[in-house]
Protein backbone atom coordinates (compact mmCIF):
# COMPACT_ATOMS: atom_id res chain seq x y z
CA UNK A 1 0.00 0.00 0.00
CA UNK A 2 1.38 3.32 -0.83
CA UNK A 3 2.45 6.02 1.87
CA UNK A 4 0.04 9.25 1.83
CA UNK A 5 2.04 11.39 4.27
CA UNK A 6 5.54 10.34 5.30
CA UNK A 7 7.45 12.75 8.03
CA UNK A 8 10.76 11.66 9.25
CA UNK A 9 11.97 13.72 12.47
CA UNK A 10 10.20 16.63 12.20
CA UNK A 11 11.47 19.32 14.87
CA UNK A 12 9.13 22.69 15.27
CA UNK A 13 10.13 25.27 18.15
CA UNK A 14 8.34 28.58 18.52
CA UNK A 15 9.36 31.82 20.52
CA UNK A 16 6.87 32.46 23.34
CA UNK A 17 7.09 35.44 25.28
CA UNK A 18 11.34 34.95 24.58
CA UNK A 19 11.44 31.53 25.40
CA UNK A 20 12.01 28.70 23.05
CA UNK A 21 9.32 26.39 23.07
CA UNK A 22 9.35 23.05 21.04
CA UNK A 23 5.72 21.87 19.90
CA UNK A 24 7.41 18.87 18.06
CA UNK A 25 10.79 17.10 19.02
CA UNK A 26 11.36 14.51 15.78
CA UNK A 27 8.02 13.02 15.18
CA UNK A 28 7.90 10.24 12.64
CA UNK A 29 4.96 9.39 11.00
CA UNK A 30 3.98 7.16 7.95
CA UNK A 31 0.37 6.89 6.98
CA UNK A 32 -1.24 4.44 4.09
CA UNK A 33 -3.28 5.46 1.66
CA UNK A 34 -6.95 5.17 2.97
CA UNK A 35 -6.53 4.80 6.12
CA UNK A 36 -7.63 6.65 9.00
CA UNK A 37 -4.92 7.50 11.18
CA UNK A 38 -5.33 8.94 14.79
CA UNK A 39 -2.86 11.31 16.27
CA UNK A 40 -4.07 11.30 19.78
CA UNK A 41 -3.37 13.48 22.75
CA UNK A 42 -4.15 16.56 24.77
CA UNK A 43 -3.98 20.14 24.22
CA UNK A 44 -0.62 21.81 24.03
CA UNK A 45 0.73 17.99 22.86
CA UNK A 46 1.68 19.08 18.98
CA UNK A 47 -1.18 17.54 17.03
CA UNK A 48 -2.32 21.15 15.46
CA UNK A 49 1.14 21.92 14.75
CA UNK A 50 1.75 18.62 13.00
CA UNK A 51 -1.57 19.29 10.85
CA UNK A 52 -0.23 22.68 10.10
CA UNK A 53 2.79 21.16 9.17
CA UNK A 54 1.23 19.01 6.53
CA UNK A 55 -0.55 21.05 5.05
CA UNK A 56 1.94 23.91 4.08
CA UNK A 57 0.79 26.67 6.70
CA UNK A 58 4.59 25.89 8.88
CA UNK A 59 7.45 24.84 7.71
CA UNK A 60 9.14 22.79 10.35
CA UNK A 61 12.57 23.80 11.59
CA UNK A 62 14.12 19.67 11.22
CA UNK A 63 13.17 16.60 9.48
CA UNK A 64 11.22 16.20 6.01
CA UNK A 65 7.67 15.30 5.23
CA UNK A 66 6.06 14.44 1.77
CA UNK A 67 2.60 13.57 0.43
CA UNK A 68 2.78 11.05 -2.08
CA UNK A 69 6.36 11.29 -2.35
CA UNK A 70 6.18 15.43 -3.11
CA UNK A 71 8.03 16.98 -0.46
CA UNK A 72 5.42 19.42 1.44
CA UNK A 73 8.25 22.77 1.24
CA UNK A 74 9.06 22.78 -2.39
CA UNK A 75 5.67 21.62 -4.03
CA UNK A 76 3.25 23.28 -2.10
CA UNK A 77 0.74 23.59 -4.90
CA UNK A 78 0.90 19.72 -5.67
CA UNK A 79 -0.02 19.52 -2.37
CA UNK A 80 -2.78 22.18 -1.82
CA UNK A 81 -4.37 20.65 -4.94
CA UNK A 82 -5.29 17.32 -3.46
CA UNK A 83 -5.46 18.15 0.26
CA UNK A 84 -8.30 20.10 2.36
CA UNK A 85 -8.94 20.71 6.07
CA UNK A 86 -11.61 20.70 8.84
CA UNK A 87 -10.14 22.54 11.81
CA UNK A 88 -11.93 22.81 15.43
CA UNK A 89 -12.64 26.60 14.15
CA UNK A 90 -15.13 26.40 11.91
CA UNK A 91 -13.06 29.23 10.13
CA UNK A 92 -15.65 30.73 7.89
CA UNK A 93 -16.67 34.26 6.70
CA UNK A 94 -19.16 35.13 9.46
CA UNK A 95 -21.30 37.31 7.73
CA UNK A 96 -21.58 34.94 4.61
CA UNK A 97 -24.19 32.81 3.84
CA UNK A 98 -22.82 28.95 3.44
CA UNK A 99 -23.88 29.62 0.20
CA UNK A 100 -21.17 32.38 -0.42
CA UNK A 101 -18.51 30.43 1.56
CA UNK A 102 -19.00 27.19 -0.19
CA UNK A 103 -18.64 29.14 -3.27
CA UNK A 104 -15.59 31.09 -2.46
CA UNK A 105 -14.10 27.91 -1.72
CA UNK A 106 -14.30 25.94 -4.50
CA UNK A 107 -13.36 29.59 -7.08
CA UNK A 108 -9.79 29.19 -5.14
CA UNK A 109 -9.46 26.09 -5.53
CA UNK A 110 -10.04 26.55 -9.10
CA UNK A 111 -13.62 24.65 -9.24
CA UNK A 112 -15.95 26.30 -11.63
CA UNK A 113 -19.57 27.75 -10.69
CA UNK A 114 -21.58 25.00 -12.44
CA UNK A 115 -19.37 22.04 -11.04
CA UNK A 116 -19.23 23.64 -7.57
CA UNK A 117 -23.04 24.15 -7.67
CA UNK A 118 -23.82 20.69 -8.77
CA UNK A 119 -20.86 19.65 -5.62
CA UNK A 120 -22.70 21.59 -3.23
CA UNK A 121 -26.12 20.33 -4.38
CA UNK A 122 -25.10 16.51 -4.14
CA UNK A 123 -23.82 17.48 -0.88
CA UNK A 124 -26.51 18.96 1.05
CA UNK A 125 -28.15 15.55 2.01
CA UNK A 126 -25.31 13.63 2.60
CA UNK A 127 -23.82 16.15 4.81
CA UNK A 128 -26.95 16.56 6.62
CA UNK A 129 -27.52 20.55 5.51
CA UNK A 130 -31.15 22.16 5.78
CA UNK A 131 -31.48 23.58 2.04
CA UNK A 132 -33.76 26.41 3.39
CA UNK A 133 -30.47 28.01 5.50
CA UNK A 134 -27.71 28.16 3.02
CA UNK A 135 -28.51 31.44 2.20
CA UNK A 136 -28.10 32.72 6.21
CA UNK A 137 -24.78 33.89 7.55
CA UNK A 138 -22.99 31.81 8.99
CA UNK A 139 -22.96 33.24 12.35
CA UNK A 140 -26.69 32.70 12.72
CA UNK A 141 -25.56 28.46 12.45
CA UNK A 142 -24.64 26.30 15.55
CA UNK A 143 -21.46 25.19 16.17
CA UNK A 144 -22.80 21.57 14.52
CA UNK A 145 -23.99 23.06 11.50
CA UNK A 146 -21.09 25.53 10.97
CA UNK A 147 -19.42 22.35 11.81
CA UNK A 148 -21.05 20.24 8.99
CA UNK A 149 -20.82 23.29 5.93
CA UNK A 150 -16.95 22.80 7.15
CA UNK A 151 -17.31 19.40 6.04
CA UNK A 152 -19.00 19.84 2.88
CA UNK A 153 -16.60 22.97 2.30
CA UNK A 154 -13.64 20.41 2.17
CA UNK A 155 -15.27 17.25 0.51
CA UNK A 156 -16.61 19.90 -2.44
CA UNK A 157 -12.90 19.43 -3.23
CA UNK A 158 -12.42 15.55 -3.48
CA UNK A 159 -9.53 15.57 -1.31
CA UNK A 160 -7.11 12.77 -1.61
CA UNK A 161 -5.75 13.74 1.97
CA UNK A 162 -8.36 14.98 4.22
CA UNK A 163 -6.82 16.86 7.39
CA UNK A 164 -9.36 16.62 10.29
CA UNK A 165 -7.97 18.84 13.23
CA UNK A 166 -10.44 18.24 16.06
CA UNK A 167 -12.95 18.39 13.62
CA UNK A 168 -16.13 17.41 16.97
CA UNK A 169 -14.85 19.49 19.96
CA UNK A 170 -17.08 21.66 21.42
CA UNK A 171 -20.12 19.83 19.73
CA UNK A 172 -23.22 18.46 20.73
CA UNK A 173 -23.34 14.51 21.27
CA UNK A 174 -25.90 14.45 18.57
CA UNK A 175 -23.55 16.56 16.02
CA UNK A 176 -20.69 14.74 16.70
CA UNK A 177 -22.52 11.65 16.18
CA UNK A 178 -23.09 13.08 13.04
CA UNK A 179 -19.99 14.26 12.25
CA UNK A 180 -18.30 10.77 12.77
CA UNK A 181 -20.87 9.22 10.74
CA UNK A 182 -19.99 11.67 7.91
CA UNK A 183 -16.10 10.41 7.87
CA UNK A 184 -16.49 6.97 8.18
CA UNK A 185 -19.17 7.43 5.16
CA UNK A 186 -16.58 9.29 3.25
CA UNK A 187 -14.29 6.72 3.84
CA UNK A 188 -16.43 4.39 2.77
CA UNK A 189 -17.21 6.05 -0.32
CA UNK A 190 -13.64 7.20 -1.34
CA UNK A 191 -9.72 6.24 -1.01
CA UNK A 192 -9.60 9.59 1.03
CA UNK A 193 -6.11 9.28 3.43
CA UNK A 194 -8.09 11.26 6.67
CA UNK A 195 -5.48 12.42 9.41
CA UNK A 196 -7.77 12.88 12.59
CA UNK A 197 -6.02 14.85 15.60
CA UNK A 198 -8.63 14.10 18.44
CA UNK A 199 -8.45 14.58 22.31
CA UNK A 200 -11.59 12.11 22.55
CA UNK A 201 -9.95 8.41 23.10
CA UNK A 202 -13.59 6.70 22.20
CA UNK A 203 -13.85 8.87 18.90
CA UNK A 204 -10.06 7.69 18.04
CA UNK A 205 -11.09 4.01 18.72
CA UNK A 206 -14.48 4.03 17.27
CA UNK A 207 -12.85 5.86 13.72
CA UNK A 208 -9.31 5.26 13.64
CA UNK A 209 -7.72 2.40 11.81
CA UNK A 210 -4.41 3.25 13.68
CA UNK A 211 -3.82 5.76 16.37
CA UNK A 212 0.14 7.69 17.69
CA UNK A 213 -0.43 8.90 21.35
CA UNK A 214 1.51 12.08 21.15
CA UNK A 215 2.64 14.28 24.48
CA UNK A 216 5.17 17.17 24.87
CA UNK A 217 5.85 17.18 21.43
CA UNK A 218 6.59 13.03 20.78
CA UNK A 219 4.76 9.86 19.33
CA UNK A 220 4.52 7.51 22.88
CA UNK A 221 3.13 4.91 20.85
CA UNK A 222 1.52 3.98 17.33
CA UNK A 223 -0.58 1.01 16.75
CA UNK A 224 -4.28 -0.14 16.37
CA UNK A 225 -6.42 1.23 19.09
CA UNK A 226 -7.23 -2.92 19.72
CA UNK A 227 -3.43 -3.80 19.49
CA UNK A 228 -2.54 -1.28 21.85
CA UNK A 229 -5.24 -2.29 24.23
CA UNK A 230 -4.09 -6.09 24.04
CA UNK A 231 -0.73 -5.24 24.88
CA UNK A 232 -1.95 -4.49 28.90
CA UNK A 233 -4.06 -7.44 29.11
CA UNK A 234 -1.12 -9.50 31.42
CA UNK A 235 -1.46 -5.55 33.68
CA UNK A 236 -4.99 -5.03 33.42
CA UNK A 237 -8.17 -6.87 32.87
CA UNK A 238 -10.53 -5.48 29.95
CA UNK A 239 -8.37 -2.71 29.77
CA UNK A 240 -9.82 1.17 27.76
CA UNK A 241 -7.62 3.52 25.86
CA UNK A 242 -7.40 5.81 28.91
CA UNK A 243 -5.22 2.79 30.40
CA UNK A 244 -2.90 2.75 27.52
CA UNK A 245 -2.53 6.75 27.59
CA UNK A 246 -1.28 6.04 30.99
CA UNK A 247 0.67 3.13 30.59
CA UNK A 248 2.74 4.95 27.56
CA UNK A 249 2.48 8.57 28.98
CA UNK A 250 2.99 7.95 32.85
CA UNK A 251 -0.22 9.98 32.90
CA UNK A 252 -4.06 10.47 33.09
CA UNK A 253 -5.40 12.24 30.16
CA UNK A 254 -6.80 14.74 32.46
CA UNK A 255 -3.50 15.28 34.53
CA UNK A 256 -1.58 15.95 30.34
CA UNK A 257 -4.42 18.26 29.60
CA UNK A 258 -3.35 20.28 32.70
CA UNK A 259 0.35 20.14 31.46
CA UNK A 260 1.65 18.28 34.62
CA UNK A 261 4.96 16.41 33.88
CA UNK A 262 4.88 12.38 35.45
CA UNK A 263 6.86 13.37 37.97
CA UNK A 264 4.34 15.80 39.93
CA UNK A 265 2.04 13.12 39.98
CA UNK A 266 4.17 10.57 41.34
CA UNK A 267 4.99 12.35 43.90
CA UNK A 268 1.51 14.16 44.52
CA UNK B 1 1.14 28.84 -17.68
CA UNK B 2 -1.10 26.34 -20.19
CA UNK B 3 -5.19 26.42 -20.56
CA UNK B 4 -6.40 24.22 -17.59
CA UNK B 5 -3.56 25.96 -14.59
CA UNK B 6 -4.70 29.56 -16.02
CA UNK B 7 -8.82 28.89 -15.94
CA UNK B 8 -7.71 27.97 -12.06
CA UNK B 9 -6.37 30.89 -11.61
CA UNK B 10 -9.07 33.17 -13.62
CA UNK B 11 -12.13 31.25 -11.33
CA UNK B 12 -9.67 32.06 -8.38
CA UNK B 13 -9.03 35.34 -9.03
CA UNK B 14 -13.07 35.87 -9.51
CA UNK B 15 -13.76 33.98 -6.13
CA UNK B 16 -11.89 36.77 -4.45
CA UNK B 17 -13.40 39.59 -6.31
CA UNK B 18 -17.15 38.21 -5.49
CA UNK B 19 -16.14 37.76 -2.38
CA UNK B 20 -15.02 41.39 -1.44
CA UNK B 21 -17.90 42.53 -2.85
CA UNK B 22 -20.20 39.86 -0.89
CA UNK B 23 -18.39 41.22 2.25
CA UNK B 24 -19.05 44.84 1.50
CA UNK B 25 -22.90 44.38 0.71
CA UNK B 26 -22.76 42.35 4.29
CA UNK B 27 -21.04 44.95 5.94
CA UNK B 28 -23.22 47.61 4.39
CA UNK B 29 -23.52 49.48 7.82
CA UNK B 30 -20.12 49.95 8.09
CA UNK B 31 -20.12 51.28 4.45
CA UNK B 32 -22.66 53.41 5.09
CA UNK B 33 -20.65 54.84 8.09
CA UNK B 34 -17.50 55.30 6.00
CA UNK B 35 -19.30 56.90 2.79
CA UNK B 36 -20.88 59.32 4.86
CA UNK B 37 -17.60 60.25 6.53
CA UNK B 38 -15.69 60.89 3.27
CA UNK B 39 -18.81 62.51 1.84
CA UNK B 40 -18.91 65.17 5.01
CA UNK B 41 -14.79 65.61 4.43
CA UNK B 42 -15.49 66.12 0.73
CA UNK B 43 -18.17 68.71 1.65
CA UNK B 44 -16.18 70.60 3.62
CA UNK B 45 -13.02 70.87 1.57
CA UNK B 46 -15.34 72.17 -0.78
CA UNK B 47 -16.54 74.73 2.04
CA UNK B 48 -12.49 75.62 2.91
CA UNK B 49 -11.80 76.44 -0.77
CA UNK B 50 -15.50 78.62 -0.84
CA UNK B 51 -14.52 80.14 2.52
CA UNK B 52 -10.73 81.28 1.55
CA UNK B 53 -11.62 84.63 -0.42
CA UNK B 54 -13.57 85.91 2.86
CA UNK B 55 -10.65 84.47 5.20
CA UNK B 56 -8.10 86.09 3.16
CA UNK B 57 -10.10 89.43 2.14
CA UNK B 58 -8.63 89.22 -1.18
CA UNK B 59 -10.46 88.51 -4.15
CA UNK B 60 -9.66 84.35 -5.18
CA UNK B 61 -10.43 81.92 -7.91
CA UNK B 62 -13.41 80.73 -6.14
CA UNK B 63 -14.16 78.11 -8.44
CA UNK B 64 -10.43 77.18 -9.08
CA UNK B 65 -10.06 76.89 -5.08
CA UNK B 66 -13.23 74.32 -4.37
CA UNK B 67 -12.38 72.02 -7.33
CA UNK B 68 -8.26 72.07 -6.22
CA UNK B 69 -9.81 70.76 -2.94
CA UNK B 70 -12.14 68.80 -3.84
CA UNK B 71 -9.87 66.54 -6.03
CA UNK B 72 -7.52 66.03 -3.15
CA UNK B 73 -10.53 65.03 -1.32
CA UNK B 74 -12.21 62.80 -3.36
CA UNK B 75 -8.68 61.25 -5.36
CA UNK B 76 -7.21 61.11 -1.77
CA UNK B 77 -10.43 58.56 -0.60
CA UNK B 78 -10.18 56.57 -4.23
CA UNK B 79 -6.24 56.01 -3.13
CA UNK B 80 -6.90 55.38 0.40
CA UNK B 81 -10.00 53.03 -0.08
CA UNK B 82 -7.35 51.51 -2.52
CA UNK B 83 -4.39 51.52 -0.15
CA UNK B 84 -6.45 49.98 2.59
CA UNK B 85 -7.81 47.11 1.07
CA UNK B 86 -4.51 46.24 -0.18
CA UNK B 87 -2.81 46.31 2.81
CA UNK B 88 -5.37 44.89 4.52
CA UNK B 89 -5.69 41.78 3.15
CA UNK B 90 -3.54 39.82 5.60
CA UNK B 91 -5.46 41.80 8.93
CA UNK B 92 -8.86 41.33 7.76
CA UNK B 93 -8.39 37.16 7.01
CA UNK B 94 -6.82 37.19 10.22
CA UNK B 95 -9.63 38.92 11.86
CA UNK B 96 -12.50 36.44 10.34
CA UNK B 97 -10.03 33.37 11.02
CA UNK B 98 -10.31 32.54 7.52
CA UNK B 99 -6.34 33.02 7.06
CA UNK B 100 -4.96 29.31 6.85
CA UNK B 101 -8.12 28.51 5.03
CA UNK B 102 -6.70 30.99 1.92
CA UNK B 103 -3.05 30.50 2.38
CA UNK B 104 -3.61 26.30 1.85
CA UNK B 105 -5.70 26.94 -1.19
CA UNK B 106 -3.66 25.83 -4.45
CA UNK B 107 -3.76 29.51 -5.82
CA UNK B 108 -0.60 31.90 -6.28
CA UNK B 109 0.01 34.55 -4.19
CA UNK B 110 -0.10 36.91 -7.04
CA UNK B 111 -3.29 35.96 -7.87
CA UNK B 112 -4.59 36.23 -4.26
CA UNK B 113 -3.20 39.92 -4.26
CA UNK B 114 -3.96 41.48 -7.49
CA UNK B 115 -7.40 40.14 -7.57
CA UNK B 116 -8.07 41.70 -4.31
CA UNK B 117 -6.51 45.10 -6.07
CA UNK B 118 -9.16 44.70 -9.01
CA UNK B 119 -11.53 44.65 -6.23
CA UNK B 120 -10.30 47.72 -4.51
CA UNK B 121 -9.71 49.65 -8.03
CA UNK B 122 -13.88 48.68 -9.07
CA UNK B 123 -14.57 49.70 -5.61
CA UNK B 124 -12.95 52.57 -5.29
CA UNK B 125 -14.20 53.97 -8.60
CA UNK B 126 -17.64 53.24 -7.92
CA UNK B 127 -17.36 54.96 -4.57
CA UNK B 128 -15.78 58.20 -6.01
CA UNK B 129 -18.11 58.33 -8.78
CA UNK B 130 -21.09 58.43 -6.27
CA UNK B 131 -19.36 60.71 -4.13
CA UNK B 132 -18.33 63.64 -6.60
CA UNK B 133 -21.77 63.37 -7.63
CA UNK B 134 -23.45 63.90 -4.26
CA UNK B 135 -20.92 66.82 -3.63
CA UNK B 136 -21.46 68.67 -6.79
CA UNK B 137 -25.06 69.54 -5.96
CA UNK B 138 -23.20 71.14 -3.18
CA UNK B 139 -21.13 73.47 -5.40
CA UNK B 140 -21.77 75.07 -8.28
CA UNK B 141 -18.58 74.15 -10.19
CA UNK B 142 -17.24 74.80 -13.64
CA UNK B 143 -15.56 72.05 -15.32
CA UNK B 144 -16.41 73.05 -18.92
CA UNK B 145 -12.17 73.14 -19.32
CA UNK B 146 -11.24 69.89 -17.59
CA UNK B 147 -10.24 66.84 -19.57
CA UNK B 148 -11.69 64.20 -18.15
CA UNK B 149 -9.69 61.83 -20.66
CA UNK B 150 -6.23 63.13 -19.27
CA UNK B 151 -7.88 62.33 -15.56
CA UNK B 152 -8.82 59.08 -15.93
CA UNK B 153 -5.54 58.50 -17.95
CA UNK B 154 -3.55 59.61 -14.91
CA UNK B 155 -5.84 57.48 -12.47
CA UNK B 156 -5.36 54.43 -14.20
CA UNK B 157 -1.28 54.96 -13.99
CA UNK B 158 -1.64 56.17 -10.70
CA UNK B 159 -3.35 52.71 -9.53
CA UNK B 160 -0.56 50.24 -10.17
CA UNK B 161 1.97 52.54 -8.28
CA UNK B 162 -0.75 52.85 -5.16
CA UNK B 163 -1.50 49.19 -5.63
CA UNK B 164 2.44 48.15 -5.46
CA UNK B 165 2.39 50.56 -2.53
CA UNK B 166 -0.49 48.58 -0.80
CA UNK B 167 0.77 45.02 -1.42
CA UNK B 168 4.41 46.46 0.26
CA UNK B 169 2.16 47.95 2.97
CA UNK B 170 0.22 44.19 3.17
CA UNK B 171 3.36 42.93 4.58
CA UNK B 172 3.26 44.66 7.85
CA UNK B 173 0.23 42.52 9.04
CA UNK B 174 1.65 39.64 7.49
CA UNK B 175 4.80 39.69 9.72
CA UNK B 176 3.17 41.72 12.92
CA UNK B 177 -0.11 40.04 13.56
CA UNK B 178 -0.53 42.75 16.64
CA UNK B 179 1.02 45.93 15.41
CA UNK B 180 0.84 45.47 11.45
CA UNK B 181 -1.94 46.93 10.65
CA UNK B 182 -1.06 50.05 13.26
CA UNK B 183 1.57 50.79 11.51
CA UNK B 184 0.12 50.78 8.09
CA UNK B 185 -2.01 53.92 9.51
CA UNK B 186 0.81 55.63 9.95
CA UNK B 187 2.01 55.00 6.93
CA UNK B 188 -0.92 56.65 5.28
CA UNK B 189 -1.01 59.25 7.84
CA UNK B 190 2.53 60.02 6.42
CA UNK B 191 1.36 59.81 2.89
CA UNK B 192 -1.40 62.35 3.47
CA UNK B 193 1.17 64.64 4.97
CA UNK B 194 3.66 64.57 2.53
CA UNK B 195 2.01 64.34 -0.86
CA UNK B 196 0.25 67.42 -1.34
CA UNK B 197 -3.29 66.16 -1.08
CA UNK B 198 -4.89 69.51 0.11
CA UNK B 199 -1.89 72.13 -0.60
CA UNK B 200 1.15 72.34 -3.11
CA UNK B 201 4.01 70.85 -1.85
CA UNK B 202 6.22 74.00 -2.30
CA UNK B 203 4.95 75.17 0.83
CA UNK B 204 6.70 72.48 2.57
CA UNK B 205 10.19 72.62 4.34
CA UNK B 206 12.72 71.55 1.29
CA UNK B 207 13.67 68.18 3.08
CA UNK B 208 9.92 67.54 3.27
CA UNK B 209 9.33 68.18 -0.73
CA UNK B 210 12.27 65.77 -0.94
CA UNK B 211 10.54 63.18 0.50
CA UNK B 212 7.30 63.84 -1.22
CA UNK B 213 9.20 63.24 -4.49
CA UNK B 214 9.06 59.54 -3.46
CA UNK B 215 5.24 59.67 -2.96
CA UNK B 216 3.51 58.27 -6.12
CA UNK B 217 0.16 60.61 -4.82
CA UNK B 218 2.21 63.67 -5.34
CA UNK B 219 2.46 63.09 -9.15
CA UNK B 220 -1.02 61.53 -8.96
CA UNK B 221 -3.01 64.72 -7.17
CA UNK B 222 -0.49 66.72 -9.77
CA UNK B 223 -1.82 64.91 -12.35
CA UNK B 224 -5.49 65.53 -11.53
CA UNK B 225 -5.13 69.09 -11.37
CA UNK B 226 -3.32 69.81 -14.48
CA UNK B 227 -6.12 68.00 -16.62
CA UNK B 228 -9.10 69.31 -14.84
CA UNK B 229 -7.97 72.55 -13.31
CA UNK B 230 -5.87 73.29 -16.53
CA UNK B 231 -7.02 71.11 -19.18
CA UNK B 232 -4.03 69.24 -19.96
CA UNK B 233 -3.32 66.26 -22.15
CA UNK B 234 -2.43 63.48 -20.81
CA UNK B 235 0.34 63.69 -23.38
CA UNK B 236 1.75 66.53 -21.53
CA UNK B 237 2.24 65.61 -18.80
CA UNK B 238 4.75 63.38 -18.85
CA UNK B 239 7.13 64.68 -15.80
CA UNK B 240 3.70 63.38 -13.54
CA UNK B 241 3.24 60.05 -16.00
CA UNK B 242 6.77 58.77 -15.64
CA UNK B 243 7.27 59.45 -11.82
CA UNK B 244 4.20 57.05 -11.83
CA UNK B 245 5.11 54.53 -14.60
CA UNK B 246 8.47 54.03 -12.89
CA UNK B 247 6.85 53.42 -9.16
CA UNK B 248 4.57 50.91 -10.14
CA UNK B 249 7.15 48.93 -12.38
CA UNK B 250 9.37 48.74 -9.02
CA UNK B 251 6.30 48.84 -6.11
CA UNK B 252 3.87 45.89 -7.69
CA UNK B 253 6.89 43.22 -8.06
CA UNK B 254 9.11 44.05 -5.59
CA UNK B 255 5.85 44.41 -3.31
CA UNK B 256 5.14 40.61 -4.53
CA UNK B 257 8.23 39.56 -4.07
CA UNK B 258 8.60 40.65 -0.72
CA UNK B 259 5.02 39.41 -0.15
CA UNK B 260 6.51 35.76 -1.04
CA UNK B 261 9.63 35.95 0.92
CA UNK B 262 7.76 36.90 4.24
CA UNK B 263 5.39 34.60 3.87
CA UNK B 264 7.70 32.16 3.63
CA UNK B 265 9.71 33.77 7.16
CA UNK B 266 5.97 33.77 8.30
CA UNK B 267 5.59 30.03 8.08
CA UNK B 268 8.94 29.21 9.86
CA UNK B 269 8.15 31.50 12.87
CA UNK B 270 4.13 30.53 12.93
CA UNK B 271 2.73 33.68 12.75
CA UNK B 272 0.12 33.21 9.99
CA UNK B 273 -2.55 32.58 12.49
CA UNK B 274 -3.38 35.45 15.18
CA UNK B 275 -2.45 33.06 18.09
CA UNK B 276 0.64 32.34 16.20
Amino acid sequence: MAIAIHAKNIVKKFKKNKKIVTALKGIDIDIYEGEIYGLLGPNGSGKSTFIRIASTLLFPDEGEIEIFDHDVRKHPKYVQEIMNRVSVEASFFRKLSAYENLFYSAGIHGISKKEAFNKIESLIDKVGLDRKRLKDPLEDFSRGMQQKVAIARAFMTDPKILLLDEPTTGLDPRAKKDVQKLILDLRARTKATILLTTHDMNEAEKLCDRVSIIHNGRIMITGHPQELKRKLVNKISNPTFEDVFIEFTGLSFEDAEYGKSSKEVVSA
Amino acid sequence: MSVKPLARELRASLAFIERNFNLTKRYWKWEVVFFLYTIANSITMGFIGKGVEAFSGTPVDTNYLILYMLIGSILWGYLSILFEIVAETVAWERWEETIEYTFMAPVRRSTHLLSTCGYAILYGLLRSVVILGIVSFFFDLNLAGANFISAVGILFVASFSFIGLGVVAAILPLISPEKGVQVVHIFQALLLMFSGVYYEIDVLPVWMQNVAKLSPATYALRGMRASILEGQNFSSQWSNIWPLILMGAVLLPAGLKIFSIMEKWAKRKGVLKRSG
